[in-house]
C-alpha cells in the first residue's frame, strides 16, 4: 500500500507515451522498456556486467568500512590520530568524490582496481565521521564499569566503545551505501569497458533507449532493495535499544 | 594468619589524598584537600556529603579511574593502580551495556574472570535469582524499570564476588519505594556475604539505615568533617520508627546542615 504512488507513477508513463502526449524518442513505453528488460535478462551480457558492478561495489564499500571505522574509533580514543586525520577529514569530506573518477583512473586504469578505489575514498568518510562521534560518545560509567571487571584498555576499546559507536557508525554505513552506487554507476558510465553504468552509456549511444531505460530501472531498484535490506538488518542488529 | 594481617592493614587506607578538578572550560576547583580515611576489611562505611563536596570523586579514585595527584591510597597495602576485579563497582545510573541482556550483563565480568561457560551460566542465574530478575534474563536493559536496572547492576557487581562494594548513590535515581526495598535487600545480601562496603549518599537516613559507621564531609574543598559509629540493630524492619535512629539521624545531620547551607 505504502508504494501505491509508485504504481501511479508507472501508469501515468504509460499512459502519456501511448496517447502521444510524450515522443517515443525522448520516453520509451514502459511495457517498451519492460520487453527490453526481459531480453536483456534473458542474454549473459547483463548477468556478466552485474557482476562487475557488484563486485566493484562490494569490494570499495567493504573496504570502506573497515578502514572507516578503524580510523574514527582511533580518532576518538587516540589524540595522535586525531590531530593527524582530523584536519583530513575536515578537508576531503565536502569534497565531491566524483572528481576522482579520473584520478583513479590515472592511477589504475580502466579496469576493477579504479572504481574499487574510488568507492573506497568516497565511502569511507561518512562511516569514519559516524564511527568517531559514535566513539567519542561512549558513557565514561561504562568504560569505567568494563575495566573494573577486569577488561584491559584494548578488551574495553571492543567490548564498549565499539558497540556504543554502532548506531551512529551504521548511520554512517547507509550513507555510504548510497554513495557507493553513485559512485560506481557515474564512473562506469564515464570511463569503463564493463558494468551497468557502461551498459546505459552503451545503449545510449546505440539509440537502443528501451533497453538504456531497463538497466537505468534495474539499477534504481538494486539500490532501492539494497537500502531497504539495509535498514532491516540495522534495526535488527540494534534492537537493544527500546 | 590472616586475621591478624587485616588488622594491621586496612582494607582502603586512604592517605592525605588531594584531587583538583579541571573543567574544560572555567576555573580549577579544589574537590577535595587532604582526605585521610581507613576502612577495614567488611566493614560499611557511608560517605555522606552535600553534592558537589567531591565524595563521588574519592569513590572514583579508589576505584582507580582518576589518576592520583597528591597522598597515596592503598588496597590491602599495595597502592591503587587503576581499576580491577577486586573492587565492585554500582554506580548511581546503572551503567549496565545496553546491548547486553541482563543475563549477558551479569556475566560480563564471569568472562573477564576467565570461568568455563557452564559455571558462568550457573553464577549468572545464581545472582540474577538473589536480586529477584528471574524471567526476565533476556531483556535488555532499556526495556527494564529504574529499580530492576539497578538490581541487574548490583547482580553484575556481585557475581565477580569482590572483595570490596564501591557504590556510587546507588539508589539516588530511585523512587523512595524502591529505595527503601533496595536498601533493604542490600543490607540482607550483605548480612549473607559480608563485604567491605564504602556507599557513597546524600541522604542521612539511608546512611544511618545501612552503615556501621558514616563519614561526613564537608563542601568544597572536600574534607573529612567527621566519623560516627552507628550501633543499631540494622536487622529490624522498623528501625525508622526506633527514637534510636532519629537520634543519630539528628545528630548526623546537625553535622551536615552547616555544609549543605555552604554548598547552595
Amino acid at each position: 500500500m505504502k508504494y501505491l504512488p509508485l504504481l501511479l507513477l508507472a501508469i501515468l508513463w504509460e499512459a502519456v507515451v501511448q496517447l502521444g502526449l510524450v515522443s517515443r524518442d525522448l520516453l520509451p513505453s514502459l511495457s517498451d522498456v519492460a520487453r527490453a528488460g526481459w531480453t536483456l535478462l534473458r542474454e549473459g551480457d547483463f548477468w556478466t556486467n552485474g557482476a562487475a558492478s557488484l563486485y566493484r561495489g562490494g569490494m570499495g564499500l567493504a573496504l570502506a568500512i573497515v578502514v572507516g571505522a578503524v580510523l574514527g574509533i582511533a580518532m576518538a580514543w587516540w589524540r595522535p590520530a586525531n590531530a593527524v586525520l582530523s584536519p583530513l577529514v575536515e578537508m576531503f569530506y565536502p569534497m565531491p568524490k566524483s572528481a576522482l573518477i579520473p584520478v583513479t583512473v590515472i592511477w589504475l586504469g580502466f579496469g576493477d582496481g579504479s572504481k574499487i578505489l574510488l568507492i573506497f575514498l568516497g565511502c569511507m568518510l561518512p562511516v569514519t565521521i559516524g564511527a568517531f562521534n559514535g566513539a567519542r560518545g561512549s558513557d565514561r560509567v561504562l568504560v569505567w564499569s568494563a575495566r573494573s571487571m577486569g577488561a584491559s584498555r584494548l578488551r574495553m576499546l571492543w567490548d564498549v566503545v565499539v558497540p556504543s559507536a554502532m548506531p551512529e557508525m551504521l548511520n554512517g554505513v547507509r550513507t555510504a551505501l548510497a554513495l557507493m552506487f553513485i559512485l560506481l554507476v557515474s564512473s562506469e558510465l564515464i570511463v569503463a569497458r564493463q558494468g551497468l553504468g557502461y551498459l546505459i552509456g552503451y545503449f545510449g549511444a546505440d539509440g537502443n533507449y528501451e533497453t538504456m531505460f531497463a538497466v537505468v530501472l534495474t539499477v534504481a531498484f538494486l539500490g532501492f532493495a539494497a537500502d531497504r535490506l539495509y535498514t532491516l538488518l540495522m534495526r535488527r542488529a540494534l534492537a537493544w535499544r527500546d | 594468619m590472616v586475621d591478624s594481617k587485616a588488622d594491621s592493614v586496612k582494607q582502603i587506607a586512604v592517605e592525605r589524598v588531594s584531587h583538583v578538578y579541571r573543567p574544560a572550560r572555567g576555573r580549577t576547583v579544589l574537590a577535595l584537600d587532604e582526605v585521610s580515611l581507613e576502612i577495614g576489611a567488611r566493614e560499611f562505611v557511608a560517605l555522606l556529603g552535600p553534592s558537589g563536596c567531591g565524595k563521588s570523586t574519592l569513590l572514583y579514585l579508589i576505584g582507580g579511574f582518576l589518576p592520583i595527584e597528591k597522598g597515596a591510597i592503598r588496597i590491602e597495602g599495595a597502592p591503587v593502580a587503576g581499576p580491577g576485579p577486586d573492587r565492585g563497582v554500582v554506580f548511581q545510573h546503572f551503567a549496565l551495556f545496553p546491548w547486553r541482556t541482563v543475563r549477558a550483563n551479569v556475566r560480563y565480568g564471569l568472562e573477564k574472570l576467565g570461568l568455563p561457560r557452564d559455571e558462568q551460566e550457573r553464577r549468572a542465574r545464581h545472582y540474577i535469582e538473589m536480586v529477584g530478575l528471574k524471567g526476565f534474563e533476556d531483556s535488555y536493559p532499556s526495556q527494564l524499570s529504574g529499580g530492576m536496572k539497578q538490581r541487574a547492576a548490583l547482580a553484575r557487581t556481585l557475581a565477580v564476588d569482590p572483595k570490596m562494594l564501591l557504590m556510587d548513590e546507588p539508589f539516588g535515581a530511585l523512587d523512595a519505594q524502591t529505595r527503601s526495598l533496595m536498601q533493604s535487600e542490600l543490607f540482607a545480601i550483605w548480612q549473607q556475604t559480608p563485604k567491605t562496603v564504602l556507599f557513597v549518599t546524600h541522604d542521612v537516613q539511608e546512611a544511618v539505615r545501612l552503615a556501621q559507621r558514616v563519614v561526613v564531609m564537608s563542601a568544597r574543598p572536600g574534607k573529612i568533617k567527621a566519623s560516627v559509629k552507628v550501633e543499631l540493630d540494622r536487622g529490624d524492619p522498623h528501625i525508622y520508627r526506633s527514637p534510636a535512629f532519629a537520634e543519630k539521624v539528628d545528630e548526623i545531620w546537625s553535622l551536615v546542615r552547616d555544609e549543605a547551607l555552604k554548598a547552595q
